[in-house]
């Protein structure tokens, strides 16, 4: 299962943080300093995994951005790798040619987006249409 | 959620700020502004609390704590349209977690929303419960989940957050889905067509199988069937087809189910299973979109899994095994990554040791990869394929690696290094050639098992013994070796150096001149070492060398008054037994056998592997949902943290001690043991304190440093000062806290002032021990009365106050001395719960007492040579513990050096090559750890005084955290706010003193903690 998931630009700004483990907030911080520091210096050529105290990240890169997603190390890492990219092309969708400013001032609405992609730290729905079109739903009901 | 300006503003600013400084107090701002609204609820309209809410968690992700403000959060949950209620539930899920119990108030409200007819509300409590739900929901919710899971008038929208909100409840507590009316349940859901419901519900069932499969067997033919559905790409929707394959993750999902039974006896659904996996595995090819490759790949890893589980027909088997040999020689690094991993894993569950061996030099390659990743997957697979036939080659690769390798794995290459030569040794010289070899390369990353044993290998194998002392021989020639090599070599060249007698070079005085010269530059535990080979060498000297005894006794003279106790008492018995003649051969002859034991280093190695993920097949066995979801836990879930061995400051490092450990039969070292120092030693060392350890303490001859480097602490005599006439309000003089926090950094001085008492604290300490005297001083003219003083021990002290007098006369001083035992290490501390009577009045206080934690430890300055050994042999978490400390009270460097020096964790200038760094050591002493070295490291950060990173490590995961945690306390600024409402701080007077405690002590947030503790 997921552990958690951040998104966080290269100076390790974090976009968007999501724990689906209980964490105090001071470990939070140093979770969220730890993944950053792991996965920044990374070669492009590297592998898109690291292994992460007992637990592996699964990250990839998106122009300044990674996301990393914590997950077991028993858990299929391309599977995951991949719905990190599912998630992207989400956001790119919704947000017609995402970028990071795009997550910046709508943090509220990618912390809705990714509780429709992915619940209790595992996938809910890996349909893009069926998530674009319940986004739609809900900005209505605003 | 459009519109809100003020948000976006926000956001804005906080982008515009220039540096780190700006943002703070932009953020410092915001946060005052927002607590403000939230204390005027009458102004508070549901919209700015919706929108100060979204600040909230916007600055929260900044990394700035906001540690008020949850209740609002919390109440927007029961506000009933649905802007605010979203708003309510995100924000909460993301600031929360189960542990708060803030959200226990939401529970009811959650249910209500479950329960209740709004769609729109069910889905966010879902979410909520699925994301951060505890037990307490567990218990109230799942029966509620589970209608809305099965309900036929649900849109899947809301059934497949009722199945991942199920799963998350179920992992809180199995026994919140009851097995009985839920298994079949749960096989109807997986005839579901809605493919997101289906992936959410395959989710729940790898969960439910993985912990009681046989209740779940009538799911086993619907996995198989979705993936058959799923692989003929058969009523699978365009939406849920990614690149071209019909959803891989529920592919995946439901291969994982399956992993979960044990076998499938159903011949019909095991034809129709190995169909599909023959179709996943001959029909994957690598394509050159690397989406739609990783995806394929992702569901054909899962197959090799699956059939590696079902342990299937052999054809299918060398299928498998003839893929991962294509997979760990390819350039694409995910590939290879995996293609190692599996292969290791492989090894596990079948023979295909020849199979692995044709790629030997592929994997070999893969060792040199620029990436750590696939360096740990080859290493691990090298490791794991290492037999007879292939261990030279293999041991050969990791020496040469080892001189490249990162300081992150040198010490677990050396580990499996030194294994694996051990294990597989063709012959027993190729062994010493390794060992030595290893010391030679990477000296510092070689634990000191490691060199032990080949001292035992030595010793019970005469045949090896000559070749060991010429190969010993041959190190010391090089110019520059490390340490251990120095020991190791000492220790054979001892005992078997006569052997080499008539090799040119080796004579007796030849070796002792090369040894001689290394002990300059070792340190404090090699010399005992180093004086045992002098010894040995003047025994074995045939004929007797008078120039040789001459020199060696010339040794054992100038270390008879060395300050190691080690050291000294070598060198004294050595030289008094050496003028005895032949009676000398006896004590210094041969050392026995040792007994045949399992190895040290395979049983380390073992411990080290129930963390590490070598054993992918095991854990995945092991691992329950249930227990295998904290993240933060300091123990590993998988398994107990490596026992590494951080030795202990006692000298005991030498293998004569560990020979003595094991008792051996001759003893005929006994009558020397330089551990049992002679009575009249151990009273003249420790004469001057006069602290005797209580009945049943461990006695003194185990903490070898206490003997040793004792000299007692300078007592500032002046501890009361001259005594004043006062009024008789009972005005505190002095601050209670500051008072105390000074008093834990000196040992004599006032805890506690009023008019009418002057209570002095006078303390020495030893070792574990420590004895407090308090003087107690009535400043009047008449008698305190009902004077009573009663210790509240915290569980790791163990505390005895002598009797203090009913009543202290006027203008007298009573001492009351206080014994003090450290049993393990921690923070807490202890409290004088103190009273008495003037007049009529009762005044009391609770006075914390300055037996801290620090008061435990000894300055220990280390060199380089020593220090970084010790570093790197501690591993990771919890032996080592590393944490960002941010609020650090600015400090330049040289004050910083002073505060760690304050309270005994000794700087150890320049060792770090890094201006901005400081490490530090320190010996820590208590019942249980004995004396044991702490380490620290503290890397500061020029651009930012507030904010430093801290690295500690010990041998016990305790200490380590509470030393951790004692240094930050020191480190960071006691927050101020609560100190505001006291006119001025200093030596002015505070409120009074009220009767019971707490008023008195509200200034204090230590003294606060402490009573809660």
């Amino acid at each position: 299962m997921i552990r958690f998931i951040l998104l966080q630009n290269r100076q390790g700004k974090t976009r968007l943080a999501k724990y689906y483990v209980p964490l105090e907030e001071s470990e939070k911080h140093k979770v969220e300093y730890e993944v950053h520091r792991l996965v920044v210096n990374r070669d492009a050529k590297f592998t898109n995994f690291v292994e992460f105290r007992t637990h592996k990240v699964i990250y990839r890169r998106y122009a300044g951005l990674f996301f990393s997603v914590c997950v077991d190390i028993t858990d299929n890492e391309l599977a995951y790798l991949e719905s990190i990219h599912l998630f992207v092309e989400i956001l790119d969708h919704f947000f017609s040619n995402v970028c990071e400013l795009d997550l910046v001032f709508n943090f509220h609405k990618v912390y809705l987006i990714l509780d429709e992609f992915i619940l209790a730290g595992e996938l809910q729905e890996t349909s893009k249409r069926a998530i674009i079109e319940r986004m739609s739903e809900l900005e209505k009901l605003q | 959620m459009t519109g809100m300006r003020g948000l976006s503003v926000f956001i804005s600013d906080v982008r515009n700020c220039q540096n780190k400084e700006a943002e703070r107090l932009r953020v410092d701002k915001e946060l005052g502004n927002i607590r403000t609204c939230f204390k005027n609820e009458k102004v508070l309209t549901p919209y700015k609390k919706k929108k100060y809410v979204w600040k909230m968690l916007y600055i929260h992700m900044l990394g700035y704590d906001v540690d008020f403000g949850h209740m609002e959060a919390v109440s927007l949950i029961s506000a009933p349209k649905y802007p605010e209620k979203q708003v309510g539930y995100i924000v909460t899920s993301c600031l929360l977690n189960e542990n708060h119990d803030f959200l226990k108030l939401a529970i009811n409200t959650v249910r209500n929303d479950i329960i209740g007819r709004n769609e729109t509300f069910q889905c966010l409590a879902l979410t909520l419960v699925g994301n951060i739900g505890g037990r307490d929901f567990a218990e109230s919710l799942a029966p509620d989940v589970q209608k809305l899971l099965i309900s036929s008038s649900c849109r899947p929208l809301v059934r497949k957050k009722a199945a991942l909100c199920l799963l998350r409840l179920f992992r809180k507590n199995p026994d919140a889905v009851n097995v009985d009316g839920w298994a079949d349940r749960m096989a109807q859901l997986l005839d579901e067509r809605d493919l997101g419901v289906l992936t959410s519900s395959t989710s729940l069932l790898v969960a439910l199988v993985s912990n009681n499969h046989e209740a779940y067997s009538s799911c086993l033919p619907k996995c198989v069937k979705i993936l058959e559905r799923l692989a003929r790409n058969q009523d699978v929707p365009q939406e849920y087809t990614y690149y071209g394959i019909p959803s891989p993750w529920l592919q995946v999902k439901a291969m994982r189910a399956l992993q979960y039974f044990p076998t499938i006896e159903d011949p019909s659904t095991r034809k129709a299973l190995f169909e599909v996996l023959q179709r996943i595995l001959m029909g994957t090819d690598v394509v050159k979109n690397v989406n739609k490759n990783n995806a394929s790949h992702a569901v054909l890893f899962e197959a090799l899994s699956l059939v590696m589980h079902l342990d299937a027909e052999k054809e299918m088997m060398s299928q498998c095994v003839a893929l991962l040999g294509k997979f760990i020689s390819v350039r694409e690094p995910n590939i290879r990554y995996l293609g190692l991993e599996n292969m290791t894993r492989m090894l596990m569950v079948t023979d295909v040791q020849d199979i692995i061996k044709k790629h030997q030099s592929q994997i070999i390659t893969s060792l040199k990869d620029p990436d750590i990743s696939i360096r740990r997957r080859a290493l691990d697979l090298l490791y794991g394929m290492c037999d007879v036939s292939n261990a030279k080659d293999i041991v050969e690769e990791l020496l040469q690696y080892l001189s490249t390798a990162e300081f992150s794995m040198r010490e677990e290459l050396s580990l499996k290094a030194a294994i694996l030569a051990e294990k597989f040794a063709p012959d027993l010289s190729w062994y010493v050639d390794v060992i030595l070899q290893l010391i030679d390369k990477a000296g510092d990353f070689v634990s000191d098992d490691i060199w032990f044993r080949v001292v035992q290998f030595v010793t019970n194998n005469e045949d090896l013994q000559p070749y060991a002392a010429s190969k010993a021989r041959e190190y010391m020639d090089k110019i520059a070796i490390h340490e251990t090599m120095v020991k190791v070599s000492a220790y054979i060249l001892g005992e078997y150096g006569h052997l080499l007698a008539r090799q040119p070079g080796c004579s007796a005085s030849e070796l002792f001149s090369i040894l001689h010269e290394k002990l300059p530059t070792v340190s404090t535990p090699t010399i005992p070492i180093l004086l045992s080979t002098y010894a040995k060498l003047l025994m074995h000297a045939q004929p007797p060398d008078p120039e040789l005894q001459k020199k060696v006794w010339a040794v054992f003279k100038k270390y008879e008054s060395c300050i190691d106790v080690e050291i000294q008492q070598r060198a004294v018995e050595y030289f008094e037994l050496s003028k005895k003649g032949p009676a000398f051969m006896d004590v210094l002859a041969e050392m026995p056998k040792f007994p045949e034991r399992q190895s040290s280093l395979i049983k380390k190695a073992e411990n080290v592997e129930d963390t590490a993920d070598q054993s992918a097949i095991k854990l995945r066995a092991q691992q329950q949902p249930s227990n295998a979801i904290v993240l933060a836990d300091p123990q590993p879930v998988n398994g107990a943290p490596p026992p590494l061995k951080v030795p202990i400051l006692s000298g005991s490092t030498d293998p004569e001690s560990v020979a003595r450990s094991l008792s051996h039969p001759n003893g005929t070292l006994s009558n020397i043991d330089p551990q049992t120092p002679s009575p009249d030693l151990l009273s003249d060392l420790l004469g001057p304190l006069a602290i005797e350890a209580p009945p049943g303490a461990v006695s003194y001859e185990q903490h070898g440093p206490v003997g040793a480097e004792g000299v007692p602490d300078e007592i500032d005599g002046s501890a009361i000062v001259p005594v004043e006439e006062q009024t008789n309000t009972v005005e505190l003089i002095g601050n209670i806290a500051e008072r105390f926090h000074a008093l834990c950094l000196k040992d004599s001085g006032v805890l506690y002032e009023d008019p009418h008492i002057q209570i002095g604290i006078k303390a020495e300490w030893r070792g574990h021990h420590g004895r407090l005297v308090l003087f107690m001083g009535n400043k009047n003219t008449s008698p305190l009365t009902s004077v009573q003083a009663l210790i509240l021990p915290p569980a790791h002290l163990r505390l005895d106050l002598s009797p203090v007098p009913d009543t202290i006369p006027p203008r007298a001083q009573v001492q009351s001395p206080l014994e003090v035992m450290n049993i393990r290490p921690s923070r807490d501390v202890a409290v004088l719960d103190f009273s008495y009577k003037f007049g009529t009045n009762v005044v009391s206080a609770k006075l914390r007492i300055p037996a801290t934690l620090n008061k435990f430890l000894q300055p220990l300055q280390l060199t380089s040579e020593e220090f970084f050994p010790q570093w790197r042999a501690i591993s990771g978490p919890p032996l080592k513990l590393q944490e960002v400390v941010r609020g650090v009270r600015p400090l330049a460097l040289p004050e910083m050096a002073n505060l760690f020096n304050s309270f005994h964790v000794t700087i150890c200038p320049g060792l770090d090559p890094n201006p901005n760094n400081l490490v530090a050591s320190t010996t820590f002493y208590s019942e249980t750890t004995g004396a044991m070295l702490c380490l620290a490291r503290i890397e500061t950060d020029p651009a930012d005084r507030t904010q430093l990173r801290l690295t500690v490590g010990s041998g016990d995961p305790t200490l380590t955290f509470e030393l951790k945690e004692f240094i930050k306390e020191q480190l960071i600024t006691i927050p101020m706010g609560s100190r505001a409402l006291v006119p001025a701080a200093g030596p002015a007077p505070s409120p009074a003193v009220q009767p019971p405690s707490p008023a008195a002590l509200a200034d204090d947030p230590g003294a606060m903690l402490a009573g809660l503790l």
